[in-house]
């Protein structure tokens, strides 16, 4: 492991000031001398494998402002605070009843260890887990730009079939980010031009030519907060994760989906896919096909076609496209079938 | 009662808890590399990213600069040792560091030495190899292969066994199948990372390292280093998963006591999980073709088993199940072949039942398939066609109770209530599957020698040179002695994992209860003949006593007339302080030159097929039930079902304990377990446990083991057949015969994946 610098800002402004000391406007958060670190689960081990390599961590466990810490329930919505535990978040109350999407995604995440540590935005800017990408033998594009992706031709099972490129294949492995994403949800950035909002669904960046850019943030930006909007009929939500095992692995499809019925017909649907793409995935062709129709195992099956339109198989994840799918219709029917 | 210790039936030892459990979970028992070292280095080790070609240039310039680095063993330093001989006390006979020559991916490159293991580990990064590649041979398939057969190529797989006419009875058949069956690589990932640690004291070598072969390691170290084996000793009392793992011993070892050497201070290394992918051993790849032809009544009349099976190019490793598959059941007539094919790949191993495990799940899918081809129960195929004698050499089983063990099975599971019809089981969107299949190991039993003292204290000690790989082996050889001598078991100590002990064999073949029990059985008979003989000695406290039976109990003898006498009284009466006694077992039909072999680290193995008299081996039927979403297929298994007999059952605690994890770890290996190959470059995919997936404990339900009672004198003196390695064998084909009555898909290579239902 390279020797590193441990900081412990004392405020989110601290925090802010130390990183734009050491970084520069063009660094990439992930490629960046100085790093924020909040539960660690992600950066410890990439930096353990030589994957992440800052040179000065700043952890964010100290900082003061206690709404970091806490999940706020209003009227308008709630509002996470960054440093919230993942754990904490999908045993809460009112997460649970007004939002069982995202209490499931959490749920369904990791281990009970992990979802004790790990900080809700640490949580949503976890990194790949392409093999190529964990090993640095390997040619990844992500890790090394313009080095090549050993993935594309490789052993790629896991690998995303929506929103790839010829650069990079590698799946973003996150549950949370499904039912942020489904739900319209805002992140919280402060770095030292200010602080900004952004849509959860603009802070992903599909890889193209430059997947070593993976998100909106710059290398100063501390995201503080996760707002999701009011959304009454978000009671009847759910996440549906299909996995290798029973739990502790990832996605090998998931889906995140909020359905507001009259009877049977959607009046309106939310639908995000994971285990599935680059990026955290609204499924927005799906929603539409929904809009209006009776909710059926047809038009389940129609909606989930048009999710996958577009989808590009490589040699071993081509049974995702399918998996992916019924997935999407076997959420949608329990969702229907939910009691609220 | 607690159904973590089940009540013994006939035959059955006590529950006892293990001697050693509360050292366990409160982390007071040293694993190998927590023995404190004083004046520690710490090494870490450098290895290749190509799987085939040479290493031309190493840069160690970056490394060098490290601060706190103390040195870099590489090419050239290990010129003056020997290179590792493949066998059972090594893994391979690649000398990694002796030669430039890279063969398989992942291959020792150097050793770097540091004061911490941080620093060790980052001058091992910086190590720049300059290779000059090949284009390597990945596998199965892969150009560039060579194929050879494997009999005669281990001194473990002599023939490829044969019966009959197979060709005439299979043309003949009424009704046969002709499949083909496969099984991945897999790791065995026990959770103590591999590691080496040794120091000099002066001449002599102390090597601290997760083993199941001390003996054999000190002797094997010793060639390599070209010393005195008496001045080399492996200490390993606790290890923390073997599966077979630990039982060869890599070049590593030699490499850590030559940087120890140079340094003139004890190195530590632990290797990384990534890096135990390439430089331990593993399950070989297997592919099968199976033909079995029968009579419309069910009787098989054709059985052939042909086997292939990736190895390594300096070495050839056998698996050869055929074995056990060619005399499990009454076959007519029986062909046999095993071939080894040799890629760019490290040198696989043995891993928990390395035979039987990927041989007996071709055998027993395809015995699922037959069932179905005769429109039969498939426990009722297996009824008819049980032997009165095996069909090679005609021998009759020394005990076979599958049967017995069926019926138990089939009862508790629920067998009867299960719809045979493919796809007529359902729950809601989930389809439920029932299936079943048999699990075979063969007995073994190798010499063993067990030092035994009975103190006037009434303490005993127990010194043994076996291994405590998590099986309960120092509680059980403490049962033993505790009930041959009269000694409650917190009286008794019991010392193993360590080459200076009295030798025991390598715990490996499921032999070590059969053979640690017989010398410690041995030993304390002779205490117990010298007892009497002093007891009953003119002016002994049972003095007039002839020629009666006499037992130990509660620290007295006890004549069966009645009479009895102190053993402290016996001990002071013989003006002794204590009896020890040095036994050395030998098995009936050992050579001339077995208790020799058992000192060289070489054991003889008797028992299994090798015997004159019988064939040897345990058996068990497993039930599966699996849940299939209608929708997405993923599989869940919510009850499984084992009932095994093999004789004496010293303990039935650890004995379920053992059976219950071969039993999850069969389902992981049919649901879960494989290690993934790039097949361009002959590289491991996915080695680390977040890729590698293992069951956990929400994928483990409603699990139960049914130790059925077996009485056999005939298999050793401690009448145990060893069961460690019965529980996994036939698990994965239960699990695939569920999945076709679940979805009538026949899956035929592991493991069982949601992309094979969805298709």
């Amino acid at each position: 492991m390279r020797p590193f610098i441990y900081e412990q800002p004392s405020d989110i402004s601290a925090a802010v000031a130390l990183a734009s000391n050491f970084t520069t406007r063009d660094d990439q958060p992930t490629r960046a001398n100085a790093q924020f670190i909040a539960g660690g689960t992600n950066l410890a081990d990439y930096m353990k494998l030589g994957v992440a390599e800052p040179n000065r961590l700043l952890d964010l466990n100290r900082l003061e402002e206690q709404k970091l810490r806490q999940i706020r329930v209003t009227g308008d919505g709630i509002r996470f605070g960054a440093l919230v535990r993942m754990g904490e978040a999908a045993d809460h109350r009112e997460v649970k009843k007004r939002y069982p999407v995202i209490a499931g995604s959490l749920r369904l995440a990791a281990s009970g260890q992990i979802r004790n540590v790990a900080s809700l935005a640490g949580n949503v800017l976890q990194r790949t887990r392409c093999e190529y990408f964990r090993e640095t033998s390997w040619a990844c594009n992500k890790r090394v730009p313009g080095s090549g992706c050993a993935a594309m031709d490789g052993f790629n099972r896991q690998h995303a079939v929506l929103g790839g490129s010829n650069a990079c294949i590698a799946t973003y492995h996150g549950d949370f980010a499904q039912a942020l994403i489904a739900l319209d949800a805002v992140i919280h950035a402060q770095g030292s031009d200010g602080a900004r909002q952004i849509p959860f669904a603009k802070l992903h960046r599909q890889p193209g030519d430059t997947p070593h850019i993976e998100t909106d943030l710059a290398a100063d930006e501390i995201i503080t907060a996760i707002e999701v909007p009011a959304l009454p009929w978000a009671r009847r939500s759910l996440y549906l994760k299909i996995r290798d095992r029973e739990s502790y692995a990832f996605a090998l499809a998931s889906a995140a989906v909020a359905l507001d019925l009259d009877g049977e017909t959607v009046r309106d649907a939310r639908i995000a896919l994971g285990g599935l793409a680059t990026v955290p995935w609204r499924a927005g062709a799906a929603e539409e096909v929904l809009q209006g129709k009776k909710l059926d195992e047809a038009s389940a099956g129609a909606a989930a076609d048009a999710a996958f339109a577009e989808a590009q198989p490589h040699q071993h994840n081509a049974f995702k496209i399918e998996l992916g799918k019924r997935t999407l219709v076997r959420a949608l029917l329990e969702t229907r079938d939910m009691k609220v | 009662m607690d159904v973590a210790a089940p009540r013994p039936k006939e035959n059955q030892g006590e529950p006892l808890p293990r001697v050693d459990a509360r050292l366990k979970v409160t982390g007071q028992a040293h694993y190998p590399a927590d023995l404190p070292t004083a004046n520690l280095a710490h090494g870490a080790l450098a290895t290749s990213s190509i799987a085939r070609g040479k290493v031309a240039k190493l840069r160690l310039d970056d490394a060098r600069a490290v601060p706190g680095l103390l040195d870099i063993v590489t090419y050239g330093d290990m010129d003056k040792v020997d290179k590792p001989k493949f066998g059972n006390s090594s893994a391979t006979s690649i000398g990694p560091l002796h030669d430039r020559t890279i063969f398989h991916d992942g291959q020792i490159i150097a050793l770097a030495v540091a004061e911490t293991f941080e620093a060790a580990e980052e001058a091992a990064r910086l190590i720049r190899a300059e290779y000059e590649e090949d284009k390597p041979t990945a596998s199965f398939d892969s150009p560039g292969t060579k194929t050879v057969a494997a009999a005669g190529k281990s001194p473990m797989f002599k023939e490829d066994v044969k019966a009959g006419d197979f060709d005439a009875a299979f043309a003949a058949a009424a009704v046969k199948i002709d499949q083909r069956y496969s099984t991945p690589t897999q790791h065995h990932n026990p959770i103590e990372l591999f590691s080496t640690t040794a120091y000099w004291q002066g001449d002599q070598l102390v090597v601290h390292e997760p083993s199941q072969n001390v003996t054999g390691w000190k002797v094997e170290l010793a060639r390599q280093l070209k010393m005195d084996p008496a001045n080399v000793r492996i200490v390993s009392p606790f290890i923390g998963g073997a599966f077979g793992s630990k039982g060869p011993m890599t070049p590593r070892t030699a490499i850590v006591a030559v940087a120890a050497k140079r340094l003139g201070r004890p190195v530590r290394c632990v290797t990384s999980r990534m890096q135990a992918f390439g430089t331990q051993t593993y399950r070989a790849e297997t592919r099968h073709r199976i033909r079995i032809g029968a009579r419309k009544d069910g009787r098989i009349t054709a059985f052939a088993h042909e086997g292939w099976e990736v190895t390594s190019r300096p070495d050839l490793y056998v698996v050869g199940g055929t074995s056990a598959t060619g005399r499990m059941y009454g076959y007519g007539s029986v062909l046999t072949h095993v071939s080894l094919v040799q890629a760019d790949r490290n040198t696989p191993g043995y891993m928990r039942s390395p035979p039987e495990t990927p041989y007996v799940y071709a055998l027993e899918n395809a015995m699922d398939e037959m069932a179905v081809a005769l429109g039969m129960d498939p426990v009722e195929f297996r009824r008819i066609n049980e032997p009165k004698t095996e069909p090679i050499g005609k021998k009759p089983f020394s005990s076979r109770s599958l049967i017995q063990c069926y019926d138990q099975a089939a009862a508790a599971f629920g067998w009867a209530k299960r719809d045979p019809k493919v796809g007529a089981m359902r729950d809601g969107d989930w389809l439920v599957g029932m299936g079943c299949a048999t699990a075979i190991y063969p007995t073994a039993v190798a010499p063993c020698a067990a030092r035994v003292r009975l103190t006037v204290d009434g303490d005993v000690r127990l010194q043994c040179g076996s291994h405590e790989i998590g099986t309960g082996i120092r509680t059980v050889a403490g049962q033993m002695a505790s009930e041959r001598l009269g000694v409650a078991i917190d009286k008794i100590s019991v010392e193993m994992g360590d080459s200076s002990l009295p030798p025991a064999p390598v715990s490996g073949g499921s032999i070590s209860t059969a053979s640690v029990c017989s010398a410690v059985l041995k030993a304390c008979d002779a205490i117990r003949t010298k007892l009497y003989a002093a007891a009953t000695a003119e002016g002994g406290p049972l003095a007039g006593s002839h020629n009666e039976e006499f037992d130990l109990a509660d620290g007295k003898i006890v004549a069966k007339s009645g009479a009895s006498a102190k053993v402290e009284d016996v001990l002071k009466a013989m003006q002794v302080g204590a009896i020890e006694e040095y036994a050395e077992f030998a098995p009936k039909g050992a050579t001339p030159e077995a208790l020799k072999k058992l000192y060289a680290g070489t054991p003889e193995f008797h028992g299994g097929d090798q015997d004159e008299d019988s064939v040897k081996y345990a058996f068990g039927a497993e039930f599966v039930e699996v849940r299939i979403n209608r929708y997405t297929r993923e599989i869940r298994v919510p009850r499984i079902v084992g009932a095994f007999a093999a004789g004496r059952i010293m303990n039935t605690r650890t004995a379920r304990s053992q059976l219950m994890g071969g039993m999850i770890w069969g389902i992981g290996q049919a649901l879960h377990e494989a290690t993934e190959v790039d097949r361009r470059y002959a590289r491991y995919v996915n080695r680390d446990l977040q890729d590698y997936l293992v069951p956990v404990n929400a994928d483990i339900k409603d699990l139960q083991v049914i130790l059925v009672p077996e009485v056999d004198h005939a298999v050793n003196p401690a009448g145990v057949k060893g069961l460690g390695e019965l529980g996994n064998v036939g698990t994965a084909a239960a699990v695939a015969s569920a999945v076709y009555h679940a979805t009538g898909k026949r899956i035929r290579d592991l493991p069982i994946r949601v992309e094979q239902l969805l298709v």
